[in-house]
C-alpha cells in the first residue's frame, strides 16, 4: 500500500500539482538558472535539499510556534538549512557555487518553499511532510530540466556541456534573459493544451 | 572607496536598463507575473518596492559592515539579511500607517507582498559582492543608489507590463496560452529590447 500511495505522491508533485508549471511558483531561479542541464540540475537538488529538511524541522515544532509568528519562524528555519547548504556547496562543489551564484542565497525566498511550510508542512505529521518536501521537489528538478533542456539545446547547441548537432549553429539569446521567457511560455503553453485536450476526453466519454 | 558621480551615474544606468532586474537578472518575476494586471496597482507595488529595497539597501549595508565583517561571521548573512528584511517591512507598515495615513492606503496592501520579493533580498547581498565599475566593494552611497535604481528598474518594467497586459486583455489570444504564457511572451519580447541596451557599454 505503501507504493502505490508513493507512486500517487510522486504523480501529485510532478504531474497534477507541479509548482512551476502548474502553479507558477518559484519563477525567479527557474528562468535564471535554466541556462544549462548542469545549472538547473544542481539548483533543482538544492531546492529540494532544503524543502524536504525545512519541512520535517517545520512539522516536528509546528505545536510550539503561535500562530502569528509562524512565517518569521518558517523563515527561519528555512534560512538555516539555505545557509548548511551555502557552505556544503561551496565545500564540495565550488564550480556550481560560481555558477548559480547570487540564487544560492535566495532559495531562502523561493516561495515554492515557504508555500510548501505553510500549505503542507504546517498541518500534517513529519513523514508525510518529508514525502511532500521530496515529491514537490522532485517536480521543481523536472521542471527545471525541462526548460534547461529546451535552452541549453537551442541556446548553445549543446546537452550537459555535449555538442548535439553538427553544423548548427545556435541562438544565444535563448540562454540570455529573452530566451528563459520564450522556453517557459511555450512549455506551460503545451502544458495547457494537453489538459485542455484532456478535458475534452473526459467530457466526451 | 570615495564616492564619484560618474560611478553613481554608471550603477543607476546600470541597474535601471542594462541589468534591469526583471528582465535581465530574473529577480522578482512573482510580483511582476502577479501585480501586472491593471496599471494603478503597478505603479503602487513600485513605488513600495522603490521605498523598500532603498531603505533595506541602506540598512543592510551597515549591518555588513559593522556587525557581519567586523565579528567575522559573513556565513550567518542570508539569515540575518532575511530577518532584517521582514521586521523593516513590518516597521515600515506600522510607521507609514502612523504617521502618513495617505501613502499607508497607496502601498499598505503591497508591503507584506514585499518580504518574500527575492528583488529586495537580492539587492542587499548583490550589495555585498563586488562592484564591477569601480573593482572593490559598494561603498554605502554607492549602495544605496544601487537600491533605489534597481527598485526604479523593476518599477520601470512593472508598469510597462502592465499596460501591455491590459491591452491584451481586449486581444484574440490562442486559448491555450491565455493568461500567464501570453505574458511570458510578453515579457520575453520586452527583455529582448532591454538586451539592447547592453550595448551600452560600461562593462569593460
Amino acid at each position: 500500500m505503501a507504493s502505490v500511495s508513493l507512486v500517487k505522491e510522486i504523480k501529485r508533485g510532478v504531474i497534477t500539482e507541479n509548482p512551476i508549471l502548474i502553479l507558477a511558483l518559484g519563477l525567479c531561479p527557474s528562468l535564471a538558472v535554466s541556462t544549462s542541464v548542469k545549472n538547473g540540475l544542481g539548483m533543482g537538488l538544492a531546492a529540494t535539499f532544503v524543502l524536504a529538511f525545512s519541512n520535517v524541522i517545520i512539522s516536528i515544532i509546528k505545536g510550539w510556534i503561535p500562530d502569528k509568528v509562524r512565517i518569521p519562524c518558517f523563515i527561519v528555519v528555512i534560512a538555516t538549512f539555505v545557509s548548511i547548504l551555502q557552505l556544503l556547496i561551496k565545500a564540495y562543489v565550488p564550480l556550481l557555487d560560481e555558477q548559480l551564484g547570487i540564487f544560492i542565497p535566495l532559495i531562502v525566498v523561493n516561495c515554492i518553499i515557504l508555500g510548501r511550510a505553510e500549505a503542507f508542512a504546517s498541518k500534517n505529521n513529519p513523514m508525510r511532510s518529508l514525502v511532500d518536501g521530496f515529491v514537490m521537489g522532485l517536480g521543481f528538478t523536472v521542471s527545471l530540466l525541462i526548460l534547461s533542456c529546451i535552452r541549453e539545446f537551442l541556446g548553445s547547441n549543446k546537452l550537459w556541456d555535449l555538442l548535439v548537432v553538427p553544423n548548427f549553429k545556435p541562438m544565444t539569446a535563448m540562454i540570455l534573459a529573452p530566451g528563459g521567457f520564450f522556453a517557459i511560455a511555450f512549455v506551460m503553453g503545451v502544458v495547457n493544451w494537453v489538459r485542455g485536450w484532456k478535458k475534452k476526453e473526459v467530457k466526451k466519454a | 572607496m570615495t564616492d564619484s558621480l560618474t560611478g553613481i551615474v554608471q550603477i543607476s544606468i546600470a541597474a535601471v536598463l542594462i541589468q534591469n532586474f526583471v528582465l535581465a537578472r530574473f529577480l522578482g518575476l512573482c510580483p511582476f507575473f502577479g501585480v501586472s494586471k491593471k496599471l494603478s496597482s503597478a505603479t503602487g507595488m513600485g513605488m513600495a518596492v522603490v521605498f523598500v529595497m532603498t531603505v533595506a539597501s541602506m540598512i543592510t549595508w551597515w549591518i555588513n559592515k559593522a556587525i557581519l565583517i567586523d565579528m567575522g561571521v559573513e556565513y550567518l548573512r542570508t539569515i540575518v539579511f532575511i530577518l532584517v528584511i521582514a521586521s523593516l517591512v513590518q516597521l515600515l507598515e506600522m510607521v507609514l500607517q502612523k504617521f502618513t495615513p495617505a501613502l499607508y492606503d497607496s502601498l499598505g496592501i503591497y508591503l507584506p507582498l514585499i518580504t518574500t520579493n527575492c528583488a529586495i533580498l537580492g539587492v542587499a547581498i548583490i550589495n555585498t559582492g563586488i562592484n564591477v565599475f569601480s573593482g572593490t566593494g559598494y561603498s554605502f552611497v554607492e549602495s544605496t543608489v544601487n537600491g533605489a535604481a534597481s527598485g526604479i528598474g523593476f518599477t520601470l518594467a512593472l508598469v510597462l507590463m502592465a499596460g501591455l497586459r491590459e491591452r491584451l486583455e481586449l486581444a484574440d489570444i490562442p486559448k491555450s496560452l491565455d493568461g500567464l504564457p501570453i505574458a511570458f511572451i510578453t515579457a520575453g519580447l520586452m527583455a529582448l529590447a532591454f538586451l539592447g541596451f547592453s550595448g551600452l557599454s560600461f562593462f569593460k
